[in-house]
């Protein structure tokens, strides 16, 4: 049976883009109000599947060529770098700083190094949810 | 900060040479790594007039000062003299590896592993603290496991690298539990203050048991006797890692544990029994067994096994001043310590030598078996001038570096019987000197039988000639070298181990009077008659070494250590099937029951323990009708969910259960949890989907009434007790509560988020570990969705 998804395919090409500005939205929105890494992470992840369950996997792998296992490694890596780097500085271990910025547009926003850490936390949310899902999904080729 | 850039330094270019190697093709990525521990060579010895005056420098780095980790790192004489040795014998090790690997290899991860060797190497060194100290410790190992599986599609280096690993890391283990039980009792983890409080009144059983546990972490690491079975197999490592690690530095580690922590322990008479007994054996043992091998690389690493064990019988016989007289009042009795870091180096040039020179004859020759080999002299001068140096001084004849090492070596042996610490002493220069005779036996086997006699037996299929002249170089500094201690020992002697003497003997002053004139010829003294006896009976030895050496077979096969360590791995395998067999069932439901059963027997003990339990529903806020309606729905979907008939309904109910707890989150205020919750619930979801076609068919369980009502009772039991905690931590207040932060949240963290600024900021280190946690969860499932056997394919890897 050939399966008509034409609508979830129409509207899943608008849809991601909202999760996706959803996602950034929790990111940087994640220091004052509801929000922040993990969530952002995983609504991020949830934009991906949906793209993977709507197209196949063969396809999205084509226009998103991203191995999300690198995606995760390099989260942890950000993360424990910010640890490492106030160390250097003869800082405590993990020790966080922030200074404001004046941006044209937006105004006055403050700059912080746990947006650093908390990036590190989104991107190994975001690869190892993909890497879990997309290796079960693809694991039964025998 | 020279030290602190000499452990990082390495541990940068480590990281850097994998990134690199893409990159660079034009030159062999040997050079790049070079530069690392030449730089330190030289840095190193620009201090060191400085360490040589007596002077120490440290640098104290915090590192989580909330923990009290303060990485202090230490450069002082004893430091110095293996920090020299591990710099300039990797620079020349890196320099002939560049010639003896070809460009078709690993390169980048063995010039990686190498790095992080070194730095792991230069951090054990280095360090004041305990427990940086273990760390780099067993960093040695894993960097020593990595370099061993190098050629990992050889199944002897795989079976050698675990072998090694696994006596090693035990031991380390063992070491650490003796620093923690030292740690304790001297309150404090830096070595420099607990050297400068111990005094012979600290004496206790505690202590006794913490020098035994640092004694079995450096005797395993030093390859002594019964736990040098791994050196041997250790050398299907490619031959500079065998040169590098396995003589020259790592093997060594044990040597400096026992110098540096000699102040601590050697008020107990039986460190130095302990010590220079097992270092006796060690040395005879190795000596013995080198005679018989007929792969020169087996050789070479049981004459390290024996050289490493006259280095620790001599540090032993160094530390009985500390013990018999409580302070040192005769100087004479330090120059066995003497004598042990000054064969240390002369060692570390014979032996790397010789490592070097067996290497050329892999390479050039093709075979590194007795057997075959003889008559290479006229075919390769140059590495058979190289093996005559190193075999010579390792034999300890004059003209060569070993030669002056050795004659003190006797000397400490025949000095250490006016102690009177016991009769039996007596044996220790019979000891050295049989052991010594075996040393000149294979030390001529190594050099004639390889370079004299007949060539018929070489390999055939290439022409063989002299090696390259870049493979010849590291070792021909080595020769010259050998040959440059010999004539100038002091400058060594002053510069180098006088400042070494300081930091094993502490409280003699001034420290320079320990460092004595070293001369070849010192007249007809016992140690010299033992020489020529030793070389007068070596040469009768090896002359009618067909006739006794029959004696090897002597040993049945079932008697030796190697037999006892494949079974003692065998019956491991085997009980450690059994065990886990008995509950890995592969049920989930039996998992689930694991982990309630534990958790109604440790948390419900807990607070049964401690009369905590108590539900008061005073000041409680009053349930709204909405509340009451949404538990009604959860509970509804919980119980729906067991009696569903189909996987695709329980799969939604329990969505349900998901979405309704979400929205509990929303009543109480909680955007943060709801948020999370309900993204989660999706990719959950989704997750289950996916699992389907992995899962067998739905059916009916058949369980016995017995079974099911047990699986109710655990289950009821472990709902009510979640609930009657859910009502104690109410009104619970033992612990000191946490509100304070999160009112001063925006102060204390810049941040308006409580749950972020808890994130991110006051429990980042745990959000931290719990990244990496998820990481390998993921790399977890990865592996065993997409290494996992195949059908027909073997189970496990062999």
């Amino acid at each position: 049976m050939k399966i008509n998804d034409v609508i979830l395919k129409t509207v899943v090409q608008f849809v991601v883009f909202i999760i996706l500005t959803i996602a950034i939205y929790l990111f940087f929105a994640g220091h004052y109000t509801p929000g922040g890494g993990f969530v952002a992470g995983l609504v991020l992840a949830s934009a991906a599947i949906l793209l993977y369950i709507t197209y196949d996997t063969e396809k999205v792998k084509n226009g998103l060529p991203i191995d999300f296992k690198v995606v995760a490694a390099i989260g942890v890596a950000l993360a424990i770098t910010t640890g490492i780097v106030p160390t250097l500085f003869g800082k405590p271990f993990l020790d966080m700083s922030s200074t404001s910025v004046h941006f044209p547009l937006i105004g006055e926003k403050e700059i912080a190094t746990v947006m650093l850490f908390e990036l590190g936390v989104a991107l190994t949310v975001v690869g190892v949810v993909m890497t879990i899902i997309l290796s079960i999904s693809e694991g039964r080729d025998d | 900060m020279i030290t602190k850039w000499a452990i990082l330094l390495p541990f940068f270019m480590a990281i850097l040479i994998p990134i690199l190697h893409t990159r660079i093709r034009k030159f062999h990525l040997g050079w790049v790594a070079l530069a690392v521990p030449f730089i330190l060579f030289i840095a190193l010895l620009r201090f060191l007039p400085q360490i040589a005056s007596g002077d120490t420098i440290s640098h104290s780095w915090r590192w989580i000062p909330s923990y009290n980790l303060t990485f202090t790192t230490y450069l002082d004489g004893l430091s110095m003299l293996f920090a020299l040795l591990i710099t300039g014998i990797g620079t020349l090790v890196i320099l002939y590896s560049i010639f003896y690997l070809s460009k078709k290899e690993a390169l980048h991860k063995f010039y990686c592993y190498l790095l992080l060797f070194m730095t792991a190497m230069l951090g054990v060194v280095f360090s004041d603290h305990l427990i940086m100290l273990y760390f780099f410790w067993e960093l040695t190992s894993i960097a020593s496991f990595l370099l061993i599986a190098f050629w990992h599609h050889r199944k002897a280096s795989r079976r050698g690298a675990q072998k090694s690993m696994l006596i090693t890391v035990t031991g380390g283990i063992i070491m650490l539990m003796g620093f923690l039980i030292l740690a304790h009792e001297m309150d404090s983890y830096s070595i420099r203050t607990i050297i400068s409080t111990i005094s012979i009144e600290n004496l206790n059983r505690p202590l006794y048991l913490a020098m035994l546990f640092v004694l079995l972490g450096a005797f395993t690491k030093s390859a002594q006797f019964p736990f040098h079975i791994w050196l041997p197999d250790a050398m299907e490592a490619p031959t500079p890692v065998s040169a590098y690690l396995h003589s020259a530095t790592m093997v060594k580690a044990g040597i400096y544990i026992v110098a540096r922590f000699t102040p601590i322990f050697a008020y107990n008479l039986s460190w130095f029994w302990i010590v220079s007994i097992v270092g006796l054996i060690t040395l005879f043992w190795g000596s013995f067994n080198a005679i018989k091998q007929n792969d020169l690389k087996a050789l070479l690493a049981f004459s390290t096994v024996s050289q490493l064990g006259l280095i620790m019988s001599l540090l032993g016989m160094g530390s009985v001043v500390y013990a018999t007289t409580g302070e040192i009042t005769d100087v004479i009795y330090t120059q066995a310590t003497f004598a042990a870091l000054f064969h240390l180096v002369n060692h570390s040039t014979f032996k790397g030598a010789l490592f070097m020179m067996v290497g050329i004859l892999d390479h050039e020759v093709g075979t590194r078996d007795l057997r075959r080999l003889g008559g290479l002299i006229t075919i390769m001068p140059i590495t058979f001038s190289i093996a005559l140096i190193g075999g010579f001084s390792m034999a300890g004849l004059p003209l060569f570096n070993g030669f002056l090492s050795k004659e003190m070596f006797f000397e400490a042996t025949l000095a250490i019987q006016e102690m009177n610490v016991h009769s039996w002493i007596v044996l220790f220069p019979v000891i050295a000197w049989v052991a010594s005779v075996f040393t000149f036996v294979y030390c001529f086997i190594l050099v004639f039988k390889t370079f004299f006699g007949s060539a018929d037996k070489l390999p055939t299929d290439r022409k063989i000639h002299e090696a390259p002249i870049g493979m010849l170089m590291s070792p021909v500094i080595l020769a010259v070298s050998i040959i440059f201690i010999f004539f100038f020992p002091n400058i060594l002697g002053k510069f180098v181990i006088g400042s070494a003497m300081q930091s094993v003997y502490p409280t003699v002053q001034p420290f320079e009077q320990m460092t004595p004139t070293i001369a070849a010829w010192h007249g007809f003294n016992t140690a010299l008659f033992m020489t020529i006896g030793v070389i007068v009976f070596g040469i009768i030895l090896y002359l009618s070494w067909p006739k006794w050496n029959r004696i090897y077979n002597r040993l049945p096969e079932k008697w030796t250590l190697n037999y006892l360590y494949n079974q003692l791995l065998e019956e491991a395998e085997i009980v450690g099937k059994f065990v886990t067999d008995l509950y890995m069932t592969g049920s989930v439901r039996h998992y689930l029951m694991y982990i309630y059963v534990f958790f109604i027997f440790i948390v419900g003990g807990y607070f049964i323990q401690s009369h905590i339990f108590a539900i008061d529903l005073e000041d409680q806020a009053p349930v709204e009708w909405f509340e009451i309606l949404l538990m009604f729905v959860m509970a509804g979907a919980a119980i729906f969910l067991l009696f569903a008939k189909s996987r695709l309904t329980a799969v939604v109910s329990n969505g349900v259960l998901g979405l309704g707890v979400a929205m509990l989150f929303v009543v109480f205020r909680a955007p943060d949890l709801a948020l999370t919750q309900l993204v989660v619930e999706s990719v959950t979801t989704v997750l289950f989907l996916l699992s389907f076609a992995y899962l067998p068919e739905w059916s009916k369980e058949q369980k016995s009434k017995a079974t099911k009502s047990m699986n109710l009772l655990i289950s009821l039991t472990a709902g009510a007790l979640v609930m009657a905690i859910s009502f104690t931590v109410l009104n619970y207040s033992e612990f000191k509560t946490i509100s304070g932060f999160f009112e001063n949240a925006y102060e204390l963290a810049g941040g308006a988020n409580i749950v972020n600024t808890i994130l991110g900021d006051f429990r980042a280190f745990d959000t931290m570990l719990e990244v990496v946690v998820l990481l390998v969860a993921g790399l977890g499932v990865y592996t065993l969705i997409k290494f996992r056997a195949r059908k027909g394919q073997k189970k496990y890897e062999d």
